[in-house]
């Protein structure tokens, strides 16, 4: 993309048209997008989720005002940011840890990861993800106990998806061809609880192959907010539709992800190349809630559609790694934390700065 | 500023938390405040033996084969504490590993040797090296403390008697932070510790300022 002269896009002086986008107004949209998939995560693990959710956003947003007026003397609460980094952490824990987890992932988040480096904007990792792996190392055993949807017809308890894969490639099982075989393997048809909700889980799973369905909707164990890929997509759409997020970024990451584990996911469990469960490994775990709305994160990804598009190859490989032949079954935070650090190396690729070119 | 040897090595001059020296040994010993003191005690003694040999072997030898000399010197001193250490105090010599060995390229040492080599006052050349020695110690126990308390739960000093040397913390000890004991948590605690010096250094020197003016 080049804005020299010649090119559609060229710096004139003021007067501008202005739309009017500010930064609180994109953090607000993307809450709003948000909100479905934690309401409905809500709906599915119950009251403990609310509360995890709450104490997250809540210490975020404390966090924010201590550090804020404490040492900037600055009201920044407004600009909507600790709210989103508060949301999307209290999203990408499971529902069932104790309190203090969300809390001291918070101000992490706020106090160590964004404002220590200067507050919004010259933070280098994403807050909420950083928070996340920062937790996840502290209290590996509290971050990994899981706990199943509260109407769960039709889904097993206990493990999440990737656990089951993991669990099955340490420990092989014989004639087993894929994971989602795992996961139908442990469908309990008998509906544990009948009401109205597991009445709509049943009736929107069954379009869908089975798993996948069950999967699309996040009825299987799994952090709060990371399950439905459906809703989750679904809340993206405005997103790309007002550009807040780039889309080369969740493309190339989503895409070059899929194929790898379309490629190379089969090999494993003995099916040879080009027989992986891409459906799968899509729909599992946190890459939606990832791919979408942390990778994106305007701070701490890329500015030029060349850098963005390694930086998601990048997360994309990393997190097919990870989740294969690393030590823990989800590997998405942990991708993105670290294509996070390559994006000041990856600005310098595709080309100067505008305002260079415009001196030439 | 003579009066300020040895104070300095404690405050404005210390090595680890202003000129950032000796950092490998002090990232990978800090984890333990039993570690933090043995590894201490080293270096106070090393720095202390290495500059008072170096000052007196000045004048034999030639100037271009000091710097090979002393670090044969230094070498010597740390095998010397090593192989005492082992003997006298061998489950502390298990627990500081390789990195006691290291001390003998440890560049706070080397330089403070190849600095005070030239020094005139012998006594101020101890001086020195003891408060440079003792800052290091300070600043390293006082991220050990930060590091085991909160990343463990516990601080662990010597068995002495009935006391079995490890105390445990209410509370922190059942959900430890562990981050902090692994190497990114020292790396945060340093981080934030060489700003709070430096923001205090800052501070002192605006008052300094305003005093003189």
């Amino acid at each position: 993309m080049g804005y020299g002269p010649g090119s559609a896009l060229r710096p004139f002086p003021a007067p501008h048209l202005h739309e009017g986008p500010t930064t609180a107004g994109m953090m607000f949209s993307v809450v709003l997008c948000l909100l479905p998939a934690g309401i409905w995560g809500v709906l599915l693990f119950g009251q403990r989720a609310l509360h995890v959710l709450l104490v997250s956003v809540g210490a975020s947003l404390l966090t924010e005002l201590a550090v804020s007026g404490l040492f900037l003397r600055r009201f920044t609460l407004a600009d909507g940011s600790a709210l989103l980094t508060g949301l999307l952490l209290g999203y990408s824990l499971p529902p069932a840890v104790p309190l203090f987890i969300p809390a001291a992932a918070s101000f992490f988040a706020i106090a160590v990861i964004k404002q220590s480096f200067g507050g919004l904007g010259r933070n280098w990792l994403n807050p909420a993800l950083g928070a996340r792996v920062f937790v996840m190392f502290s209290w590996t055993g509290p971050m990994t106990r899981w706990q199943a949807p509260l109407a769960a017809a039709d889904v097993l308890s206990g493990a999440t998806p990737l656990g089951l894969a993991k669990e099955a490639l340490s420990h092989p099982v014989p004639g087993l061809r894929g994971p989602i075989e795992l996961l139908l393997a442990g469908l309990r048809p008998s509906g544990l609880r009948a009401g109205p909700l597991s009445d709509l889980l049943q009736r929107l799973g069954r379009l869908a192959p089975a798993g996948y369905g069950q999967m699309a909707l996040g009825n299987v164990a799994g952090c709060i907010g990371e399950g439905s890929a459906l809703l989750l997509a679904l809340g993206s759409i405005y997103l790309f539709v007002k550009k807040i997020i780039a889309w080369e970024i969740p493309a190339a990451y989503l895409g070059s992800f899929g194929l790898l584990a379309w490629a190379f996911g089969g090999l494993p469990f003995g099916a040879g190349l080009f027989r992986g469960d891409a459906a799968f490994h899509l729909l599992a775990g946190g890459l939606a809630l990832g791919a979408l709305y942390m990778a994106a994160d305007p701070v701490t990804s890329p500015l030029k559609r060349p850098g963005r598009l390694i930086f998601g190859l990048g997360c994309g490989a990393l997190t097919f790694l990870l989740r294969t032949w690393g030590s823990q079954p989800e590997g998405v935070a942990l991708a993105v934390v670290l294509m996070n650090m390559f994006v000041p190396l990856l600005n310098r690729i595709g080309g100067r700065p505008i305002s260079r070119e415009a001196e030439q | 500023m003579k009066e300020r040897a040895f104070i300095g090595g404690l405050a404005r001059q210390n090595p680890l938390l202003v000129y950032l020296l000796g950092l490998c040994p002090a990232l990978a010993v800090s984890d333990l405040v039993s570690k933090a003191l043995g590894l201490g005690a080293g270096v106070i003694l090393v720095l202390l033996a290495a500059v008072a040999a170096a000052r007196l072997l000045r004048p034999v030898i030639p100037e271009r084969l000091q710097p090979i000399a002393w670090l044969v010197l230094v070498a010597a001193l740390v095998s010397l504490v090593d192989l005492a250490m082992q003997a006298y105090l061998p489950a502390l010599r298990q627990q500081l590993g390789v990195y006691l060995q290291l001390l003998a390229v440890n560049c706070l040492i080397l330089g403070l040797v190849e600095r005070l080599a030239r020094s005139r006052s012998l006594s101020r050349c101890l001086r020195l090296a003891a408060g440079q020695g003792a800052g290091f110690t300070l600043a390293l126990l006082l991220i050990a403390l930060v590091r085991e308390v909160l990343g463990s739960g516990t601080i662990t000093l010597f068995p002495l008697g009935s006391f079995g040397g490890v105390i445990r913390v209410p509370g922190l000890s059942l959900y430890p932070v562990r981050v902090l004991s692994l190497a990114a948590g020292a790396l945060l605690l340093l981080g934030y510790l060489a700003a709070l010096a430096g923001r205090l250094m800052a501070r002192g020197r605006k008052a300094e300022q305003r005093s003189a003016g």
